[in-house]
């Protein structure tokens, strides 16, 4: 059992005017095989917040603390995060010319298990997490993210989240842009992570509908980069029949 | 990231294109010649050595050069003839004439050349090896003739090691139906100034493999030239460089497309690291009026992987007919991507094994295409050695050589 905790956590973005805040106190605790949801309106620090966890530079935390069961993980780089067990399925992921999938698969397994996976067994587990999402076994040859659609960019995403078997993924809008195979196909994986790994999700989306295929226990609307209300997955019943229109009506009056 | 990619496939008879500064004119007008007095020496501000570190290479412009500042060693394949020969034997000069004042003072300053023949339908069974020791720092002038004969195959490999100041003509000629690979190596120590005036000519349906590898010496100016004398001619031009802290890496190359249905591609790619790393690329390619149904595509691409660094990059494209297969050329200039490096981080891999990752596949593609298996394997060990040097600046750990 391992818990993933947020206190206070105020953010800023680097930007050509200086540092802008955008998270501004939040709180958050993920215990192992819970799934919480965020959700929130355009611009309102989810991502941010998926970004500040897994420690890029561009992001930089002005207060607060996150803890992986009591480590600071603040204060560990991006690579000793991953390899604390912390994974973000990127919203963007970059390509890397002339680095293949299956190189670069076993080079991060190598670097977060501090072993080289034993030959066989890995190829034979990397086959079956491919076949699984669907990933043509060709892609194992190409180069990561390089002329990968849309679709195929998050599959590879949740590929790597069911084989590192990290203790907590935060997947960032990974169901934008999908299709609803697509979607169905990104979501059986998650699912799967679920079962097998018993990992804490953090799930950060725009839209209600992937919740349809990934329950979640819990359910945080980001507003104004804080936590405007939690709640059951109810809630998020409820912000798929009204929208985000009345979380944005109390923040411009509140502002 | 500064490129720029452009198709020229369905361009029309030319004028109406035009890529960087020519201020030469066009590639056909400059002078060619083997007699010293058409070609003076540069100042330094002729199109042609307006990137070159010509102060260190003044030596090399002089009319009379020694002959002792290097060896030359050939291990050549069984079925391959090697032969020592003197600078007025009729094979020599065959390969087009010199283009600059350092190609030019070589061809005279030579009293001998080596030759490495080919003989017609052989197919050579292992690489031939041709070793260019530095020994001296005296100015000195060597030439090498490849000839492949018709319907021959063969690989040479030229390396270049130790210290000299050596200026280099090495002409390859590839007569009709002949498959050559030619890869010259140049793994200098510091201190090393190097000229080289590549020219080959490629007979009807014969193809050419031509690769170029610079990693060490403090100044390497290498100009290859490729010219088609009959139809179905095939050129594949690969070059990769990685220049440190105040190294000069000069490539300058020029195909002529002078006859219709041949085909050429050309890829360079360099990385840059240090104070004071230098790299020029100019690729000229030239499609005359008669080559009809030409094919070509230039790429250069360079990876800065460190402040101070600076690369140049100008492909030029001249196309004097309509009636062209295909025609492109791309170039680009980049910083290290710290986006590549956070998401490979972002997987547990340290930024170390980070940055050796992304550099290796910067390169991938262009190892591959080499073909030569003893070359690529020294490859990969250079570049990680290379590697080890900037790693000691982030990790701040030296490494075992300083």
């Amino acid at each position: 059992m391992s818990t993933l905790e947020i206190r206070d956590l105020h953010v800023s973005v680097e930007t050509k005017e200086g540092p802008k805040p955008i998270l501004r106190g939040v709180d958050l605790t993920i215990k192992s095989g819970e799934t919480h949801a965020i959700m929130g309106p355009n611009g309102s620090g989810k991502s941010t917040l998926a970004s500040a966890l897994a420690g890029h530079p561009k992001y930089e935390v002005t207060s607060g603390t996150v803890t992986l069961d009591g480590e600071d993980v603040l204060a560990m780089s991006v690579d000793e995060r991953a390899r604390a067990g912390l994974f973000l399925a990127m919203q963007y992921p970059v390509e890397v010319p002339g680095v293949s999938v299956a190189n670069f698969l076993r080079t991060a397994k190598t670097a977060i298990s501090g072993e080289a996976p034993a030959l066989r067994t890995w190829g034979k587990e990397v086959k079956g997490a491919m076949e699984n999402l669907r990933i043509d076994s060709s892609f194992a040859e190409r180069s990561v993210n390089e002329g990968f659609s849309g679709g195929e960019k998050k599959r590879h995403e949740i590929l790597q989240m069911e084989l590192f078997k990290p203790h907590f993924a935060i997947l960032d809008e990974t169901d934008s842009g999908l299709d609803v195979d697509a979607l169905r196909v990104v979501s059986e994986g998650v699912n799967r992570a679920k079962e097998n790994t018993d990992v804490g999700v953090l799930l950060i989306t725009h839209y209600t509908r992937i919740l349809r295929y990934i329950k979640p226990d819990f359910v945080h609307v980001f507003v104004d980069g804080r936590i405007a209300e939690e709640g059951g997955p109810e809630l998020a019943e409820r912000l798929e029949d009204e929208g985000y229109d009345r979380f944005l009506t109390g923040a411009t009056a509140s502002a | 990231m500064t490129a720029t990619t452009t198709d020229h496939s369905r361009a029309a008879a030319d004028g109406a294109h035009s890529h960087g500064v020519v201020p030469a004119g066009s590639r056909a007008e400059r002078v060619t010649s083997f007699d010293l007095a058409d070609i003076p020496v540069p100042s330094g501000r002729e199109e042609e050595w307006r990137f070159s570190p010509v102060a260190r290479l003044q030596p090399l412009f002089a009319e009379t050069l020694g002959a002792d500042g290097v060896t030359v060693a050939v291990d050549a394949a069984p079925e391959v003839k090697v032969e020592t020969v003197a600078r007025d034997d009729a094979r020599l000069g065959k390969a087009g004439k010199p283009g600059d004042r350092t190609a030019v003072s070589a061809w005279n300053a030579v009293a001998e050349a080596t030759v490495v023949t080919v003989p017609a339908e052989a197919v050579a069974s292992d690489v031939t090896s041709v070793r260019i020791d530095g020994v001296s720092q005296d100015a000195t002038a060597q030439h090498l003739l490849v000839h492949a004969e018709r319907h021959s195959e063969a690989v040479v490999v030229i390396d270049h090691r130790g210290v000299a100041l050596l200026n280099q003509t090495v002409e390859v000629v590839v007569d009709e139906g002949a498959h050559l690979t030619v890869v010259s190596v140049q793994d200098w120590a510091d201190g090393a100034v190097h000229a080289a005036a590549h020219r080959s000519t490629i007979g009807r349906d014969a193809r050419l493999k031509h690769v170029v590898v610079t990693f060490g010496g403090d100044v390497v100016r290498i100009t290859p030239d490729a010219t088609f004398t009959a139809e179905g001619g095939e050129v594949e031009m690969v070059g990769l460089y990685f220049a440190d802290a105040d190294q000069h890496q000069e490539h300058r190359l020029f195909v002529d497309h002078a006859v219709p249905s041949c085909k050429s591609r050309v890829t360079y790619k360099g990385a840059l690291q240090g104070s004071g790393a230098h790299t020029v690329w100019v690729g000229d390619v030239l499609i005359q009026a008669e080559a009809e149904n030409t094919d070509t595509y230039e790429l250069n691409r360079n990876l800065v992987l460190t402040d101070g660094a600076r690369a140049d990059s100008v492909p030029n494209l001249e196309i004097e007919t309509g009636e062209i297969a295909g025609a492109g050329h791309a170039s680009a200039t980049g910083r290290f991507d710290d986006e590549q490096l956070f998401y490979l981080m972002a997987r547990g891999i340290p930024e170390v094994d980070a940055r050796r990752l992304v550099v290796r596949g910067f390169f991938a593609e262009l190892i591959d295409e080499i073909g030569v298996a003893a070359v690529e394997e020294r490859l990969l060990a250079s570049i990680e050695a290379e590697l080890e040097k900037s790693m000691s600046v982030i990790t701040g750990v030296p490494t075992a050589a300083e």
